[in-house]
């Protein structure tokens, strides 16, 4: 009982940091329907980001706020400026091939220009545990699942609660509609890359102690936050929140009881059987087949 | 028999009644329009004879048998051809195939089509509707770098390329430049006349519906206003009204 | 009868020419140049299929490697129990065109972005699945000294022979890829890319055609795979995982997908290319991929449509250039009717 106590937290704790990244994955094909196929990738950098600026001296809070500030500017307005905006209308197809392409592209280039190792990489919150009723928690474990918790949370009142949130929405539900109504959704459109560039930094700093550093970390992390993503329900962002803790509890203890080698499969597993019955995702609407 | 009856279509969109009880029949050989203002329910019924939604109560038969909820697919098959009101031609394929392709299917087997010489016997009757259409001189562009009045006129010969024994033309005339528009009419009656079947058709162009349809059905806000001959609606009160007063 | 011509005469002395230089070449390159150039053409046959699934049909498959792991483990393990090649190598075809179809049922019931998802996720079952069955796969040791095959008492174990198989297999299946590319088979795979509900209206039995253009496109990652390991001799996960599966979709969409030397390119660029550019070690592959981002964004439908990317600019300009002629004109005529 105490192992599945531990290893539901555990489990809890990963999910809800795939929940992050599921969640920009989600933002972003809400506001300008780009499907980044390089968000794994995304998450990546910035660990790589963080590293750099750990070994020029500086403290890891320091360079989790300079890759923060970097990522904003590079996989927020760079990516959307360089790579989205010229796809505007060329289909959904060129942006997968496109953002295939910077997976390839980035990976290649950190392995090519930093290192192919992986590189061990700092909890902020320590490596010491905790007795609590005879189950041991990991300070890392509880800090992942505060700190995410908080960021989706915070996420969500962002989005419900605030004038910009709601035009973010707004803008998400009906681009037309919403430039009507006099929102700047060329703004709005923007905050939505500036956020998943938070998101994906805050998923770095926190799953990669677990994963270490290392160039391809990005193909695991991004195949479970589109799994998360389409398990809760594309367009809707609670469902990346359920999908991603889903993933993660069930893994963890698909891993321990059932057969750790085939972990990584869960989420393949659990992504079929909910397309298979429900196209939409646990928590997604039906979207009408156009012609 | 009548090649198609509808019997008592309904269908509502939460408190919106788009359609409200609509039957009609459609005999061998005939044209026959339906017209009325826009949102009186033409296109629900349109989609609802198509399969494409599901109506809240009522029936389609074609032929006698219930079709209703068919699939694009098994429609095909049975012989009921559609045109599109927007642009559905494949653009990136010659005209020649898109109009061989439109018929393809509805000869030989599936595996048989494998080993089928590639216009799978079809290029005579192709060139037939290219003739036809007059569209000779574009037979081996891309459709999608003709006009928009010609791919229109591609759209409208792949629903007839299979010979099917029912057309539904959703708006024929939208958006095709109106000196082509008598053309188009005269196209129609002819191949009503060479290769038989019978035609439904939705337009909005009163001159084109009132030439071209054997009758003519007038729907308003989801009922059936009045059938007959296009002289008697042309004629008749109600219609010249629920059209006035829109 | 009509008299159908099947190639131009400029396209039958093109392929004439690569031809003779493709026999020429073992008499031209040493055993490491023979090796790549036999690998490359493996690469050709997988990327021939993924062509006809991505470029002709117009689903997203990323699983492609995975496939050809299917086929190459497939092989490899017979041959291992003693069982010859040629039986071998029809059952990994078999195999995989069989998975291929398991694969293509829930692209049915998904939408099409899903499906690149869906499928990239198999790819990571196989590859755990090649490294955690060690009995039958031999984990991440892999198998190791797998033979190469002979043919009618023939001994095929020389680099040149073997070179000489591989290349009689990829003629076989292009011809019958275009053969079937010129069925009415082929005009329905168009149209499932164009429109897929316009061509289920017209009677095309989308279901069907789906399933058969990713069978037939994971039979060929198979027949490639069966080729692979009497190649290169061993095998392991490594060449199978996700990232080859990237690979072989940037090979059919930088060379030109849907176009049918368009993985024959797309290969030689990614796989000929970096042995000349070897100084570049890593960084060729970071540039291959921002290349094709790059591309995407210029020219959506890669190097072979150059020339018609820039017919069409050439067209837009000089449509341009009358509109602007034919405002001045009318312009004219009013100014002068004032």
């Amino acid at each position: 009982m105490t192992d599945f106590m531990q290893l539901l937290l555990s489990g809890v704790a990963t999910g809800a940091i795939y929940a992050m990244a599921a969640l920009g994955f989600t933002l972003l094909w809400q506001a300008a329907g780009t499907i980044n196929f390089a968000q794994g990738e995304f998450v990546m950098l910035p660990a790589f980001a963080m590293l750099i600026g750990m070994s020029m001296g500086l403290p890891l809070w320091a360079s989790f706020i300079v890759a923060v500030a970097l990522s904003i500017l590079v996989l927020g307005a760079a990516f959307k400026k360089w790579i989205v905006d010229p796809m505007r209308g060329s289909g959904v197809v060129s942006v997968v091939v496109a953002t295939l392409g910077l997976s390839i592209g980035l990976k290649s280039f950190v392995k090519a220009s930093y290192s192919a190792e992986p590189h061990p990489f700092p909890s902020i919150f320590g490596d010491e545990v905790f007795k609590l009723a005879g189950v041991t928690i990991s300070y890392s474990d509880v800090g992942a699942l505060v700190f995410a918790g908080l960021m989706v949370v915070g996420l969500q009142a962002f989005l419900n609660k605030t004038i910009t949130g709601r035009a973010m929405q707004a803008v998400a539900q009906n681009t037309f509609a919403a430039e009507a109504l006099g929102i700047n959704v060329k703004r709005m459109i923007f905050y939505t890359f500036a956020i998943n560039a938070i998101l994906v930094t805050v998923t770095a700093l926190l799953i990669t102690p677990t994963y270490l550093a290392k160039f391809d970390m990005g193909d695991n992390i991004g195949l479970k936050a589109f799994f998360a993503a389409i398990i809760g329900g594309f367009n809707n962002s609670r469902g990346a929140l359920l999908g991603g803790i889903l993933v993660g509890v069930l893994e963890n203890l698909a891993g321990a009881y059932l057969t750790p080698a085939y972990k990584d499969g869960v989420a393949l597993a659990l992504f079929l059987t909910v397309i298979l019955i429900k196209p939409d995702g646990l928590l997604g609407t039906p979207q009408e087949r156009k012609v | 028999m009548s090649i198609l009856s509808v019997h008592d279509i309904k269908k509502s969109y939460g408190a919106i009644q788009a359609v409200g009880g609509v039957s009609f029949e459609v005999e061998p050989g005939e044209i026959l329009g339906v017209i009325g203002p826009n949102g009186s329910g033409k296109t629900t019924l349109f989609n609802s004879i198509l399969g494409q939604i599901k109506p809240d109560t009522g029936r389609v038969e074609f032929e006698g048998k219930d079709i209703s909820g068919g699939s694009p697919l098994e429609l095909s098959r049975l012989g009921i051809g559609r045109t599109f009101q927007n642009l559905q031609v494949f653009g990136k394929l010659s005209l020649r195939d898109n109009l061989i392709l439109a018929a393809q299917e509805h000869t030989g087997t599936f595996w048989g089509r494998m080993f089928a010489p590639p216009d799978n016997g079809l290029a005579d009757r192709a060139q037939e509707m290219l003739d036809l259409f007059r569209l000779n001189h574009v037979a081996d562009l891309p459709a999608g770098s003709l006009s928009y009045g010609q791919q229109k006129l591609v759209d409208i010969a792949m629903a007839f390329m299979p010979k099917p024994r029912l057309v539904l033309l959703d708006e024929p005339c939208a958006g095709v430049n109106p000196s082509l528009v008598d053309g188009l009419r005269e196209l129609l009656v002819e191949l009503n006349r060479k290769q038989g079947g019978s035609f439904v058709v939705i337009e909005h162009n009163m001159d084109f519906i009132m030439k071209l349809c054997h009758r003519v059905v007038c729907m308003v806000e989801g009922k059936v206003l009045a059938v007959g001959k296009p002289e008697e609606i042309q004629g008749n009160r109600a219609v010249l009204e629920a059209y006035l007063g829109n | 009868m009509k008299n159908v011509k099947l190639l131009s005469t400029q396209h039958m002395v093109f392929l004439g020419l690569a031809l003779g230089a493709l026999l020429l070449a073992p008499s031209m390159l040493k055993t490491y140049g023979l090796y790549l150039l036999s690998l490359w053409l493996v690469y050709v046959i997988a990327a021939m299929g993924l062509n006809l699934t991505v470029g002709y049909a117009g689903l997203k498959s990323l699983c492609h490697a995975g496939f050809m792991g299917v086929g190459a483990y497939t092989v490899a393990i017979m041959m291992k129990a003693g069982i010859s090649f040629w039986i071998a190598s029809p059952v990994a075809i078999v195999i995989c065109f069989v998975l291929g179809l398991a694969i293509g049922f829930p692209a049915l019931r998904v939408q099409l972005h899903y499906l690149g998802f869906a499928t990239l996720g198999f790819n990571l079952l196989l590859v755990l699945f090649f490294r955690n069955e060690e009995w039958l796969t031999g984990g991440t040791f892999g198998i190791q000294n797998i033979k190469r095959p002979g043919f009618f008492g023939m001994t095929l174990e020389s680099n040149t022979s073997f070179y000489f198989l591989v290349l009689a297999v990829t003629i076989v299946f292009g011809v019958l890829l275009a053969l079937l590319l010129r069925s009415p088979w082929g005009r329905a795979f168009a149209a499932l890319r164009d429109n897929p509900i316009r061509a289920e209206s017209t009677g095309v039995n989308i279901t069907a055609y789906t399933l058969m253009s990713f069978a037939i496109g994971a039979a060929y990652a198979g027949i490639a795979g069966a080729l692979f390991a009497p190649l290169v001799n061993f095998i392991e996960p490594a060449p199978f995982g996700i990232s080859n599966s990237l690979l072989f979709l940037m090979m059919v969409v930088i060379g030109g997908s849907g176009r049918f030397y368009g993985p024959v390119l797309g290969a030689a660029i990614a796989l000929l290319l970096p042995e000349y550019l070897r100084f570049l070690k890593d960084w060729y592959l970071a540039v291959f991929g921002f290349t094709a981002v790059a591309m995407m964004i210029w020219l959506p439908g890669g190097l072979l449509s150059m020339k018609e990317a820039w017919q069409l600019s050439q067209a837009k300009r000089a449509a341009k250039q009358k509109q602007i002629a034919e405002a001045a004109a009318s312009a004219g005529v009013k100014g002068a009717a004032a």
